[in-house]
């Protein structure tokens, strides 16, 4: 519609622009994996794009919102995308479609869809999913795994049977085992120096992806599209944390540099914990939020049941989040110094 | 991601070595929209045509509305004045040319609304004769006879707050270290101060020479953005030939470097705390066409009856006009040779500018560009839903939080609104130019400005009527209780009255029948008692504010009477 009152001059900016932007920065992450882990990556992709927009239109169509300025906005990309990439490889197609059911219907479209959901819908799909489904939810593959894509897709579409050989240990796993005294191995050099599972400086394969998702990261960055405040307090505490572990006692905690590139840390500080809508706005609110994620983090991965703490680390802290904005808020000009009031 | 303190934010400015100032400062927020103004920067100022009627609304500046001092069928000289300042916030309005005064009314006005409002229509004869002009010796007037003269002259800002400018003058004659003059003119599309200062800076710097001479700041700082190089230039050479010490300042282009608090904040890194006025930090600010007008009207004797007016967006001959106020917006427009596809005309920039139904309003003293749009030129976008991305808060110049602004006046909690400062926006735009999901979030602020302007008067009303509704009852009771005051006494004098007309009557007949005399004594202290309670009961009734006292009060009465004419009569 036309502006009924100025201002009448707009940036040439969309949010299917800052979309298609985030979608770009996965790029770098989606092709490392690929060649690091397996084409299966790019079927999942497809299910979870294809099961995303499905149920973002059916949801619209519901809901009696219109449907295509929501459909093409981008925004059921994203989260299908980061469904894709949080879900193991060579899960079966089900579990994908449910996970992005989760994320579309239930997290984001039931609470007034785009802009209004309080949760990080491809968060929700995760931990959704890791509780209802815990063993499809681990099969991470085994690397040296080679199989060929038509393998692969026969294994996700339930065609071949999932063989227990086809998963093998994470890093995080392998590590935590060993701090539990439950491994064969009886400190973390020790574990380092045995297995092929392990990489330059954290897990095998999966550091490079990790790397990649930095890279696209810091492509958001600089295209303005995240601010630096999240991603910075996240990595920072989370590395804090680690370090002090490991001086503490580095036979059982690994170092900051293998925590740092191991699991979803990347993508979460970049990608997911960045969300504007179910995280923090205010720039010292953000810097919480990152905080907050970091911790938590790094206490899941490290102490809890699960293999990795971001999921339940960024929905804990979207929780937090309006109440960080309320009480973060900045100065207003003029108001700076002396005078300067406090928020409620 | 700690906001440095003021002062704590220096910009680069190196590049330019013969630059005066020590340092430049920058602000927080604001945006680089494409200027447009390459359209009409290089059109000179052009003498726009006298139309066939000129319609001057007497409401031209901020304050109160000129009282017209001129009848229907009057003939009118250019210049002479029309309307008289009625108050001291309130300047006088003048003819623009020569002519008769063909009506005295309400005329539509170049408001978004088209509201009517007390105007004078004048017929040009075509002559253009003058009244007498005669130069001010303002040297050797006292400021408040300047003060007054600039009144008479109908002197307003020009940069489209059209304050009366002798009211700023006199609140900053105490004491002004820093008088700046804003040539900013930080809005896409206007050029007409850019022009200005390009064909007529040496008459510029001396109307700043008056008011410096005024004002006697420590400072006289006129700012320029950089993107007017031109103009940097003319005013830089007129400044040197004056030599008066003034500095040019060249201030980084960035919308919006010309408001008020971020020009000040750029030029002397201080910033006026919310609800405060320039006055208050000893700092005053001025547009450099007022500087212009008022050197025309002080020693040339011209009241402001024109102005600089820029015309472009969609037309084919995109210029600047010096156009006579009055004239009517649509035919000054035609002389841009708009094209087919225009579909409304802007006034001011097409940040903050104003959309006009009425082709017919004038052209007023606020009225610094025309800008006819098109949907080409201001594309519809589709409005989405808000993300929360935070872009707003960045771009915003007085570092609110627009999306929560945004959120609370779509939810109508006006009363939020106050706790994230919705009444420090200053409606620049800058929060809906970079809003990915295209929000026009500037008219969801003005939308709740106005409903809580509104609940204020509601509120205000209804404290009124409180206070009119309780005094009355305070009223009502007072006299009640005042009543029953009078009534008790009455009862009182009448028991005594009884009292005396009984020992009365046993004087007067010692010698009765015993029997008679028994049922007057017998009767008498019972009326004596009746009287007595009459009197509590008013007593009673008169503390509580209620009317119980009224239906109460004539049982009293009737009672008092029945006892009244009985008893009383041999009395009497």
């Amino acid at each position: 519609m036309n502006p009924v009152s100025s201002p009448y001059l707009h940036q040439s900016n969309s949010i299917a622009r800052v979309m298609r932007q985030v979608c770009v920065a996965l790029l770098p992450g989606i092709f490392v994996f690929i060649w690091q882990i397996g084409l299966a990556l790019l079927v999942q992709i497809l299910v979870a794009s294809v099961a995303a927009l499905v149920f973002e239109a059916l949801a619209l169509r519901l809901r009696g919102r219109p449907v295509r300025p929501f459909v093409t906005d981008g925004s059921a990309l994203v989260t299908a995308w980061l469904v894709a990439l949080t879900f193991p490889p060579l899960s079966p197609w089900w579990l994908t479609v449910t996970g992005v059911f989760l994320a579309i219907v239930i997290a984001k479209q039931v609470y007034g869809g785009l802009g209004q959901n309080p949760f990080n819908p491809a968060m929700v799909a995760f931990a959704g999913c890791i509780v209802a489904f815990p063993a499809f939810m681990s099969q991470w593959p085994s690397l040296g795994l080679s199989l060929s894509l038509a393998e692969q897709i026969e294994i996700i579409f339930g065609f071949s049977p999932r063989l227990d050989a086809l998963s093998g240990a994470t890093p995080l796993s392998a590590i935590k085992a060993t701090l539990k005294m439950e491994s064969f191995y009886a400190s973390i050099q020790e574990l380092l120096g045995s297995q092929n599972l392990f990489g330059m400086f954290a897990g095998r394969g999966w550091e490079w992806v990790s790397t990649a998702y930095l890279a696209g990261g810091l492509f958001l960055l600089y295209r303005r599209v995240i601010t630096w405040h999240v991603p910075v307090a996240f990595l920072l505490t989370l590395s804090l944390l680690a370090c002090v572990f490991w001086v503490h006692d580095p036979s059982r905690f690994a170092s900051p540099l293998f925590h740092l590139f191991s699991g979803g840390v990347m993508l979460g500080a970049f990608f997911i914990a960045t969300d504007p809508v179910s995280g923090c706005a205010t720039p010292r609110g953000k810097l919480f939020f990152g905080c907050g994620v970091g911790v938590l983090a790094y206490l899941i991965r490290v102490f809890g049941v699960f293999p990795d703490g971001i999921a339940f680390a960024v929905l804990l802290m979207n929780i937090a989040a309006p109440m960080l904005d309320r009480h973060s808020q900045p100065a207003v000009f003029g108001t700076r110094g002396a005078s300067r009031e406090e928020k409620p | 991601m700690a906001l440095p303190g003021p002062g704590g934010r220096q910009l680069p400015c190196g590049r330019k070595p013969f630059l005066m100032l020590s340092r430049l400062f920058s602000f927080q927020g604001g945006i680089h929209p494409d200027s447009h103004k390459q359209e009409s920067r290089d059109a000179p100022i052009r003498q726009a045509p006298l139309p066939e009627r000129l319609t001057i609304p007497l409401a031209q500046s901020a304050g109160k509305t000129a009282r017209p001092v001129v009848a229907v069928g009057d003939k009118v000289l250019k210049g002479e004045r029309i309307g008289a300042a009625d108050d001291w916030i309130s300047a006088s309005v003048h003819a623009s040319t020569s002519g008769r005064v063909l009506d005295i009314a309400p005329c539509p006005m170049p408001h978004p609304s088209g509201l009517a409002a007390l105007s004078v229509v004048i017929e040009p004869d075509g002559e253009e004769r003058w009244i007498e002009r005669e130069p001010v010796a303002y040297e050797k007037l006292s400021p408040e006879e300047v003060f007054r003269c600039l009144q008479e002259f109908g002197i307003v800002g020009l940069g489209g707050a059209v304050f009366p400018s002798h009211v700023k003058l006199k609140a900053a004659l105490r004491a002004t270290e820093d008088l700046i003059l804003n040539g900013a003119e930080c809005e896409p599309f206007i050029t007409c101060d850019d022009r200005l200062m390009q064909e007529r800076a040496g008459e510029i710097v001396s109307g700043i020479g008056i008011l410096a001479d005024l004002l006697q700041p420590r400072r006289v700082l006129i700012a320029i953005e950089e993107n007017k190089p031109e103009a940097i230039r003319a005013m830089r050479d007129a400044v040197q030939a004056a030599d008066k010490g003034f500095r040019v300042a060249v201030i980084p282009t960035i919308y919006p470097t010309g408001s008020l608090k971020q020009l000040i904040r750029v030029l002397t890194g201080r910033e006026i705390p919310a609800r405060q006025l320039p006055t208050d930090l000893g700092v005053q600010c001025f547009n450099i066409a007022t500087a212009f007008s008022i050197w025309r009207a002080l020693h040339h004797g011209e009241p402001l009856i024109r102005r600089v007016v820029t015309l472009t967006g969609n037309v084919a001959r995109p210029g600047n006009w010096e156009t006579a106020i009055g004239t009517p917006i649509g035919e000054l427009l035609a002389l841009a040779e708009p094209r087919d596809d225009t579909d409304g005309i802007i006034m001011g920039g097409p940040m903050m500018g104003t959309p006009l139904p009425e082709q017919k309003a004038p052209i007023i003293k606020a009225s610094n560009c025309l800008i006819a749009r098109s949907p080409a030129l201001f594309p519809p976008r589709p409005e989405m839903p808000c993300i929360r991305c935070g872009s707003c808060a960045r771009a915003c110049p007085q570092e609110l939080q627009p999306y929560e602004l945004y959120w609370w006046s779509r939810a109508r909690q006006f009363e939020r609104l106050a706790d994230y400062h919705l009444q420090d926006c200053i409606e620049c735009g800058c929060c809906a130019y970079v809003c990915p999901a295209n929000i026009p979030l500037v008219q969801y602020f003005r939308f709740a400005k106005g409903e809580i302007r509104v609940r204020a008067r509601e509120e205000k009303n209804a404290e009124q009527a409180r206070e009119r509704f309780e005094f009355r009852q305070f009223r009502e009771a007072r006299e009640k209780a005042e009543k029953a005051e009078k009534l008790a006494k009455a009862a009182a004098a009448q028991a005594a009255k009884l009292a005396e007309a009984r020992e009365k009557a046993e004087k007067t007949a010692p010698d009765a029948a015993p029997a008679s005399a028994t049922t007057t004594t017998a009767a008498s202290p019972e009326e004596a008692g009746k009287a007595a309670v009459a009197a509590a009961v008013a007593r009673a009734h008169a503390e509580p504010v209620a009317q119980e006292t009224s239906p109460a009060a004539p049982t009293q009465e009737t009672e008092a009477r029945v006892s009244g004419p009985e008893k009383a009569a041999p009395a009497s």
